[in-house]
């Protein structure tokens, strides 16, 4: 089982660039993404994501750069890997009046493949009922649900996931995250796109940060907000009026900033947890709150980037 | 190389047939136009002149077959650019489809419902047209086929460039009615200006009125050789260009 101690690449991209007129769309940007794996790539509207997406999955032409899928040239062997991939596009349409039976129908029927069991995937994705309706009479969750259950007909080896989550309410949200997960239990390797950090934390194994068309920084979630965030926040109230000298003298502090009874004090690394607790315990201070406040990924955004990704 | 060619055709049908005017606007309407000026014209002509009679006999068949084919263009047209407009096309295009595969589908839904709707007029319209008796039906069938190949890929070449969907309709009609106007359908090309008989042997309305006439007369196919090379060389041509300009988005 040599696979699972070396990761093997199943897509990788090496310095390509798209320009569109006078725009640089994606600019010098290199990846892999490994067998198995959910890897996202991360970064604010308009900051390349789709482009990138669409020249690995074959419908855009890189001016620069190579790019191999599955031991497959995207552009030159187009229909050879669209055969053994799934594909959702961001803001994608169907026939408004085509069934949701027909377009599984239809799409079933393209691939060399044995398809997957239609019956099976509608059940799975809660679409069974709606078999019979039109595309046009779906809500924005059953829609996107019927471009994932075509992603997965022709049971793919590489699912990529464009904003597969954008304009859904937070419960369908979760619902397809458990869909995602289920894909990489049966041992697919999931490509996405979001711009939701918290979508990226909760799902993706790997993430690249990408940035007005190139790629600031690949690693784990976890790794990331290590590496760019190591600062920690404590935050607690007390009424103890000598608390403030004995919280400074906390060895490694950076500051400590109080606001009528609350104090928050910022530091950096794992310890810092540990050196307030220790404080509080060993001077007896009584506190009547107390929250740490933990980087994510928008943190990340925000530290390599000088902006939110709201913006 | 053309999988899922005949199941895309059978939802585009489909598709087409469920909206709100689909099978009535493009079968319907039209042999329903066509009885009620049957009645009308049945009833109030009882002794055409020579030339009136003409028109009536040969012109008036031609003008309702390009009619229709060209309706039908017009609607590919549209539909092609609503698909790409909607990213229907995009989606259609990140699977193993090929781009031939999608468009012959359309062309085939079009080629069927023209042929449909010909096939209802002409059965609704014995009774009222009885010059119906020696015209070769098949040649005829065969004739306007090919004229409306030539013309659906002036059609494609036109949604292949047309910026939006809104345009699409507008630009179409504005390109291919006026063709019928020099087409030699209600005055002999002779007899027109220098310049306009000129343009009007660019056009493919021009041969496709001409094979449509003749062989509805009884001509037979050798004497229109021309303007099917004519109709051929327009296809040709306009399936490579569009082949080119093509936007899927």
């Amino acid at each position: 089982m040599n696979n699972l101690r070396t990761p093997r690449p199943v897509i990788q991209v090496a310095g390509i660039r798209k320009t569109y007129g006078a725009t640089v769309a994606v600019d010098e940007v290199s990846f892999e993404v490994n067998d198995g794996e959910i890897f996202g790539l991360i970064g604010p509207n308009g900051a390349g994501k789709t482009t990138t997406m669409e020249c690995v999955e074959g419908i855009r032409k890189p001016d620069r750069g190579t790019i191999s899928v599955l031991g497959l040239d995207p552009f030159r062997q187009v229909y050879k890997l669209q055969d053994r991939i799934g594909v959702q596009l961001q803001q994608a349409q169907l026939q408004k009046r085509i069934k949701v039976w027909e377009a599984v129908d239809l799409w079933a029927s393209l691939y060399k493949k044995k398809p997957a069991d239609a019956k099976r995937l509608l059940d799975q994705l809660g679409l069974a009922d709606k078999r019979n309706a039109w595309f046009m009479n779906l809500s924005g969750g059953q829609k996107q649900r019927l471009f994932i259950a075509l992603a997965l007909i022709n049971d793919p080896e590489v699912v990529f996931l464009d904003e597969l989550t954008t304009g859904l309410d937070p419960q369908a949200r979760r619902a397809i995250w458990e869909l995602v997960r289920g894909i990489r239990e049966r041992g697919k390797t999931v490509f996405l796109t979001t711009h939701l950090m918290e979508e990226a934390e909760r799902l993706c194994d790997r993430v690249a940060i990408i940035e007005r068309g190139r790629i600031i920084d690949i690693d784990t979630p976890q790794r990331l907000v290590d590496r760019h965030c190591p600062e920690r926040v404590v935050v607690l109230a007390t009424s103890d009026s000598a608390a403030e000298e004995r919280f400074r003298a906390i060895p490694r502090i950076e500051s400590v900033v109080r606001s009528d009874l609350q104090f928050t004090i910022r530091g950096r690394g794992d310890d810092l947890v540990t050196e307030v607790i220790h404080c509080l315990s060993e001077s007896r201070i009584r506190v009547t709150d107390f929250r740490m406040i933990v980087p994510n990924l928008e943190d990340v955004f925000l530290k390599l980037t000088g902006r939110s990704i709201r913006d | 190389m053309l999988r899922g060619l005949w199941k895309l055709t059978w939802i585009e049908v489909k598709v087409f047939m469920r909206e709100p005017l689909g099978a009535f606007g493009t079968i319907g309407f039209p042999v329903l136009v066509f009885l009620v000026i049957g009645r009308v014209a049945g009833r109030n002509l009882p002794a055409p002149s020579l030339a009136a009679s003409s028109f009536f006999r040969v012109g008036l068949p031609v003008l309702a077959a390009l009619l229709i084919a060209i309706s039908s263009v017009i609607s590919l047209i549209t539909i092609v650019s609503i698909y790409r407009e909607g990213g229907i096309l995009k989606r259609l295009r990140a699977t193993p489809l090929r781009p031939q595969t999608i468009l012959t589908a359309h062309v085939i839904v079009k080629l069927a419902l023209t042929a449909a709707t010909l096939a209802l007029m002409v059965l609704a319209g014995k009774r009222y047209y009885p010059i119906g008796i020696q015209v070769p039906w098949f040649g005829f069938t065969i004739a306007l086929l090919i004229s409306t190949l030539s013309i659906l890929s002036i059609g494609f070449l036109i949604a292949s460039i047309v910026p939006t969907a809104r345009f699409a309709q507008p630009i179409g009609a504005a390109i291919l009615y006026p063709m019928i106007a020099v087409s030699g359908l209600f005055s002999p090309i002779n007899s027109m200006p220098p310049v306009v008989q000129a343009i009007a042997r660019l056009l493919p309305m021009t041969y496709a009125v001409s094979l449509l006439e003749g062989i509805w007369r009884g001509d037979a196919w050798s004497k229109h050789i021309g303007d099917i090379a004519a109709l051929a060389l327009v296809f040709f041509a306009c399936i490579a260009l569009s082949a080119k300009v093509f936007r899927w988005e």
